[in-house]
């Protein structure tokens, strides 16, 4: 017996789970880079939103055609990946369909595999020209240029090539189809091959085969630095997003120990912190860069698929500003690749490489334009919170940098002598009463 | 000029008696000329259902709201504690609001700094008072029928998901309530959010008011409703750019009702 091809299988399988494992652990490395953030409440609200909307797809039907076609995907690529563990085992032992042991059983699940390649096949087509020829406007913003925009190009290739090379080995596996038993759609595809011989139908079945297989792994590992990345991230992501309101900003603990404080007439301000006191003042407040945004910001980053949902419906950029949710998002990954790299180069030290996200990558118009509505937090199809981002940037420039814009800080000043954001007396609070 | 009864916290200490519940005002309720009559609407409802309502007056301060969505945590911590100590000090357990801004602020993000209340938006508290029968909201002869549609404020709707207390207020009055295309979860914001009122906006090529005022000229109304006072100052401002003030009214919830009861 020959046993190169299944020694050339493990190696490859090695080689494609091995490079995907150590992506993995840089991308938990570069999510931990963020600041820590207690996750551990609302246990149940949380299952139950990982379940309704990432397992669920819960909130991609809010645009039915995109939704509906996204689910046949979704749906064909946890479903055929069934088919993916015979393929590895038949890989690794040498055998050829070894579940078709099953029956009538077999039939029915390749004949659905090749039903759902075929619909994914279709919608995969559908999605490209949304994007290339019907030029949806949100995927065609200004951050949706070079990588961006081939990354979503590529993804659909590749999905294209995956299941034609699955429906082709089908289709020129000769003792298959005299199975007549799943060949649902591969039937209509091996009259095309039907002038070759049995010599030439067995390399093409055992080509396509191969590169099915070899494609897969070489997806697996593209997803790290892909928006692709989100089949994976959707799970955690959507179990550690926003449980409270929307509308509840956090509170900024190291904040409320120096208000106390200030306000305590008894408190000393000279007195040295207690002994074991955690109320430790962090070194800014604020985010400038990516380490000052919280572990869940930085998932979040990862996380995003660059669907452009929340930009189009963002107040600010529909009306012709400058911010984009999606883009604060996207700059948030790559700074924060940028800063792993850097890691990487130096030893396992970030070296100051005098950049930041904040200036760098985002910049200040992009902050001051928000209206905090959370359009694009609602509109998120796999719970992202850009506006947390913002409302921290914002924090670094007010908290750290005095760099509000001049009216805010004239508002802000307001509030401070006379308890109102207008210049009015608040000792006329009240004259609405007796006026008309 | 009709007398409004407006008592004070301070005034029912002095009486040794408790109210239903706190009115907080808030800072464009108690200032903003426009704001001003949406307050005085809302109290001629309290009055009308002789609800035992207290207001905060003068030691009432801006409930830091702005403050932290310009990223002034330290301001909004300040405005909060002073507030909440005061609140406390009164024992105050149920709030009511006309602002959503107020409304959220003391509802979801006091508690983390000691402030535990029942807040309602007034929009809330009046279809309370109608279920309970202490208000009743007919049909009216001047509003029957008259095409109106709802802008829902971010901070009531997407961030509280209060969405149907208005829209059931309206629908009480009889009027012909009309969707703009994105309304409930899918608003548009009226632009004045995240501080935005106090600033000039970034360059763009339109106002955000102006945009959210096209889509309500969409539904072809002759009252545009809100249940904000920032709202309210958007939507007017919107209109008056459109050049449809003679025709369209921009009007809160509370004042429609009033309106409607001829008080
Ligand atoms: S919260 Fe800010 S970024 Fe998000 S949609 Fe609204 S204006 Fe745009
Ligand atoms: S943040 Fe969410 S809605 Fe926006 S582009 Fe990313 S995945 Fe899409």
């Amino acid at each position: 017996m020959n046993y190169i091809p299944n020694i050339l299988f493990a190696v490859a399988l090695a080689l494609g789970i091995g490079y995907f494992v150590k992506n993995v652990k840089k991308l938990v490395r570069n999510i931990k880079l963020g600041q820590d953030v207690d996750v551990s409440d609302h246990k149940d609200q949380r299952w139950q939103n990982m379940i309704r909307i990432a397992l669920g797809q819960g909130k991609m039907v809010r645009r039915p055609v995109a939704g509906i076609l996204h689910i046949i995907v979704y749906v064909g690529f946890i479903i055929i990946n069934i088919e993916v563990l015979e393929i590895i085992l038949d890989g690794l032992t040498g055998k050829h369909r070894l579940f078709s042991f099953m029956g009538g059983f077999y039939g029915f699940l390749i004949g659905s595999f090749e039903i759902l390649a075929f619909l994914v096949f279709v919608s995969v087509v559908i999605f490209w020209i949304r994007r290339n020829i019907m030029k949806l406007q949100r995927f065609w913003k200004p951050e949706m240029t070079s990588w961006p925009k081939n990354d979503a190009n590529f993804i659909l290739y590749f999905e294209m090539v995956l299941m034609t090379l699955f429906l082709v080995m089908n289709a020129t596996d000769i003792h298959f189809q005299e199975m007549h038993s799943g060949n649902v759609i591969s039937q209509f595809i091996a009259p095309l091959f039907s002038g070759a011989s049995e010599g030439t139908l067995h390399v093409i079945e055992r080509s396509a085969w191969w590169l099915h297989i070899l494609g897969i792994l070489v997806f697996l590992n593209y997803l790290y630095f892909s928006k692709h990345l989100h089949i994976l991230l959707a799970f955690p992501n959507t179990y550690f997003g926003k449980v409270k309101p929307k509308g509840a900003f956090n509170n900024v603990e190291a904040v409320t120990a120096e208000v106390k404080m200030m306000m305590d007439p008894d408190a000393d301000p000279y007195a040295m912190p207690e002994e074991g006191a955690d109320e430790e003042v962090p070194a800014k407040f604020g985010a400038s860069d990516v380490q000052d945004l919280s572990w869940v910001q930085l998932l979040n980053a990862y996380t995003c698929t660059e669907c452009g949902r929340c930009t189009s419906e963002c107040p600010a950029n529909l009306t012709g500003k400058k911010l984009s949710p999606r883009k604060i998002m996207m700059d948030t990954r790559d700074r924060l690749e940028e800063v792993g790299k850097n890691i990487d180069a130096n030893n396992g030290e970030f070296k100051d490489d005098g950049k930041q996200l904040l200036g760098d990558y985002i910049s200040h118009e992009e902050i001051w334009a928000c209206t905090t509505c959370n359009a694009c937090v609602e509109a998120c199809p796999v719970s992202i919170d850009p506006l947390s981002i913002i409302l921290e940037m914002r924090r670094y420039l007010v908290m750290e940098q005095s760099a509000a814009p001049m009216e805010l800080n004239n508002m802000m000043s307001n509030i401070e002598n006379n308890g109102a954001p207008w210049p009015y007396n608040q000792m006329d609070r009240l004259n609405w009463v007796d006026e008309n | 000029m009709e007398q409004l009864i407006v008592k004070t916290m301070a005034d029912y200490m002095a009486e040794g008696k408790e109210p239903e519940i706190l009115f907080w005002v808030g800072s464009a309720g108690s200032y903003d000329d426009r704001a001003k009559k949406i307050t005085r609407a809302f109290v001629k409802l309290l009055n009308k259902a002789q609800v035992e309502f207290a207001v905060l007056g003068t030691e009432e301060s801006c409930t830091g709201d702005v403050a932290k969505r310009a990223g002034n945590e330290f301001l909004f911590q300040m405005q909060a504690m002073m507030n909440i100590e005061l609140l406390n000090g009164y024992e105050v357990k149920r709030i009511v609001t006309a602002c959503p801004h107020s409304y959220n602020t003391l509802k979801n993000e006091y508690p983390a700094l000691g402030g535990q209340y029942q807040v309602q938006h007034h929009t809330e508290f009046i279809e309370e008072l109608m279920h309970n029968g202490r208000l009743k909201i007919e049909s009216s002869s001047t509003l029957n029928g008259k095409r109106i549609t709802f802008h829902d404020p971010c901070y009531l709707g997407r961030a509280n998901e209060v969405y149907e207390a208005p829209r059931n207020l309206l629908t009480a009055l009889g009027v012909d309530l009309v969707e703009m295309k994105r309304h409930k979860q899918t608003a548009l914001c009226c632009g004045a959010g995240g501080a935005q009122m106090f600033k000039e906006p970034e360059k763009g090529d339109k106002d955000i008011n102006v945009l959210r005022t096209e889509d309500a000229l969409e539904t072809q109304p002759s009252i545009i409703a809100t249940g904000c006072p920032y709202c309210n100052t958007m939507m007017t401002d919107g209109v008056k750019a459109k050049e449809k003030e003679d025709s369209i009214q921009v009007l809160d919830v509370a004042e429609l009702i009033a309106n409607a009861e001829n008080l």
